[in-house]
């Protein structure tokens, strides 16, 4: 293992992990600003132009606050809680191929942390740990509120994340392989999988929802009925850390579904800017269109929160397990059936 | 370098294991089992198993363990209402564990230890060799496996329907 590929790898490491910090940060001010747009307000605009530094005070408020443990948790759990949240949803990001790989002089340096042969599987394994970070510190609290949050967010994930399973299995059948790096490849242009999975990736999306606790499905932190969910008792920046990780979580996941559907950091006419735009700024627009479709699914998150009130609890269970497993199994059906005649004819 | 990393991953594997059935807390309990279960996850990496490995993380560490902590988070069992037991089944259990420990012992003295198995393909564990071997020569066994486990699905799914009247 040579010198300069480790210190690639860290650099890239240190650049992915600052982006993702840095969009968490700023959709806590962009989820406010498009939450006052659909409800005709005007939003934060106090803290330096048009509000731009919000995220900062906000982030500042966090820390200054006091910290407060219950006497009656388990304090060690009660403080691993929220870092597990953090950190698994930091870790998803790095089988994710951010651009086509750069050349600098003979060099060719690849955009993505590691290329494992197993890539979504790795991605669903760490979605489906996402949720002992809610678990462990709902129950640490030891608040029968904070208990029931983290019983719900549980059996949601489980549920969910069936459904999920099954709507890759379809994609995969597509795709003949689980590298996330082939995976994008395959869909130069505009091949983009999500015109050959369209019922796939509805099923997805809305999955994906229910995995990051996020409106319609934000049942484990449903305010009318748990106070403040599972982190009732939290405070300062463990408080932070939760509502941190609900952003990062979104952006992975933005992420993974702009990976697997709509092509990654391909567009259609990349060709000719390739030829054009040299081999570093070429690949670098990839990239640029790859964070846009970030963004696109971001504000999508949002807009869904804003519009959608949320499930009832049997709602979200009767939806998931009648309505969205079966439709998955039928997506799987239907394209094996479909790729069985193609490959006949 | 790899033996080391084996041994160290391995000592971490005991430990761990021990420390689920030391804690007196339940959930403490199934905590540790999540981390023996990681450290699994970790050998597996090491026998250059990346499938298995990715399955180990998701199926036990992600699903079934959830499902562990769920029932036992729900019962809420803590150190207050778990019954005394007395000192004669304590007694009894201590010679039940010796008569066990005596009889694995004597078993293993009498098995003969297998040659070391040598793969012949170092990437069986990849995921396309996996799949080729699976969907290739163990085919039946696969299916099978795969039809006991539908069957005890349809099994937990009929235990918990109530008659109807």
């Amino acid at each position: 293992m040579d010198i300069t590929f480790v210190i690639e790898k860290f650099i890239l490491v240190t650049i992915i992990f600052a982006i993702s910090l840095v969009i968490a940060m700023y959709s806590t001010y962009a989820e406010r600003k498009v939450a006052a747009f659909l409800q005709d307000r005007l939003g934060p605009d106090r803290a330096g132009p048009f509000g731009m530094l919000q995220p900062l005070a906000d982030g500042l408020k966090m820390f200054m606050k006091e910290e407060i443990i219950p006497t009656n948790s388990s304090k060690w759990l009660f403080m691993v809680g929220p870092g597990l949240a953090m950190l698994t949803a930091c870790i998803g990001t790095a089988v994710i191929p951010w651009g086509s790989a750069i050349t600098i002089g003979d060099r060719i340096v690849p955009l993505q942390v590691a290329d494992i042969n197993v890539g979504i599987l790795y991605i669903f394994g760490v979605v489906s740990l996402g949720v002992y970070g809610v678990m462990i510190g709902g129950w640490a609290s030891n608040n029968k509120y904070s208990l029931l949050s983290a019983i719900r967010a549980a059996s949601q994930n489980i549920s969910y994340e069936i459904a999920m399973g099954l709507s890759i299995i379809a994609l995969l059948l597509v795709t003949n392989t689980m590298s996330l790096k082939e995976i994008v490849e395959q869909q130069h242009g505009w091949h983009w999988n999500v015109l050959y999975q369209p019922l796939g990736f509805i099923i997805f999306i809305v999955c994906s929802f229910a995995e990051t606790n996020r409106a319609p499905f934000d049942l484990p932190e449903c305010e009318t009925e748990l106070i403040g969910g599972y982190h009732t008792e939290y405070s300062s920046m463990k408080l932070g850390f939760y509502l941190f990780a609900e952003y990062i979580n979104m952006f992975v996941s933005s992420a993974v579904m702009a990976t697997l559907y709509f092509g990654g950091y391909n567009y259609p006419g990349m060709d000719w800017v390739l030829v054009h735009a040299g081999p570093v700024i070429g690949p670098l627009i990839g990239t640029v269109v790859f964070f846009m479709k970030i963004f696109t699914f971001i504000f999508f998150f949002m807009w869904v929160r804003w519009t959608i009130p949320r499930f009832r609890y049997d709602q979200l269970m009767h939806l998931g397990w009648k309505g969205l497993i079966p439709l998955a199994i039928a997506n799987i059906i239907i394209t094996g059936i479909v790729i069985a005649i193609i490959e006949k004819f | 370098m790899g033996t080391s990393v084996f041994y160290f991953v391995a000592a971490l594997s005991v430990f761990f294991s021990l420390m689920v059935i030391f804690s007196k807390n339940p959930v403490h309990s199934v905590l540790y089992l999540i981390v023996t279960f990681f450290t699994f996850t970790v050998h597996y990496i090491l026998l250059n198993a990346q499938f298995l490995a990715v399955v180990n993380f998701i199926v036990y560490m992600g699903a079934i363990m959830v499902l562990f902590l769920f029932v036992l988070m729900l019962l809420n069992l803590n150190k207050e209402n778990e019954p005394l037991k007395s000192n004669l089944v304590k007694i009894v259990g201590v010679i039940a564990g010796c008569c066990l420990i005596v009889t694995i012992m004597g078993s293993l003295k009498a098995t003969s230890v297998s040659d070391p198995v040598v793969l012949t393909n170092p990437n069986l564990g990849l995921l396309k060799n996996l799949g080729k071997e699976l969907f290739g020569p163990f085919m039946l066994p696969f299916e099978l496996s795969s039809i006991l486990l539908l069957t005890a699905m349809v099994g937990a799914v009929l235990l918990t329907k109530k008659e109807k009247v």
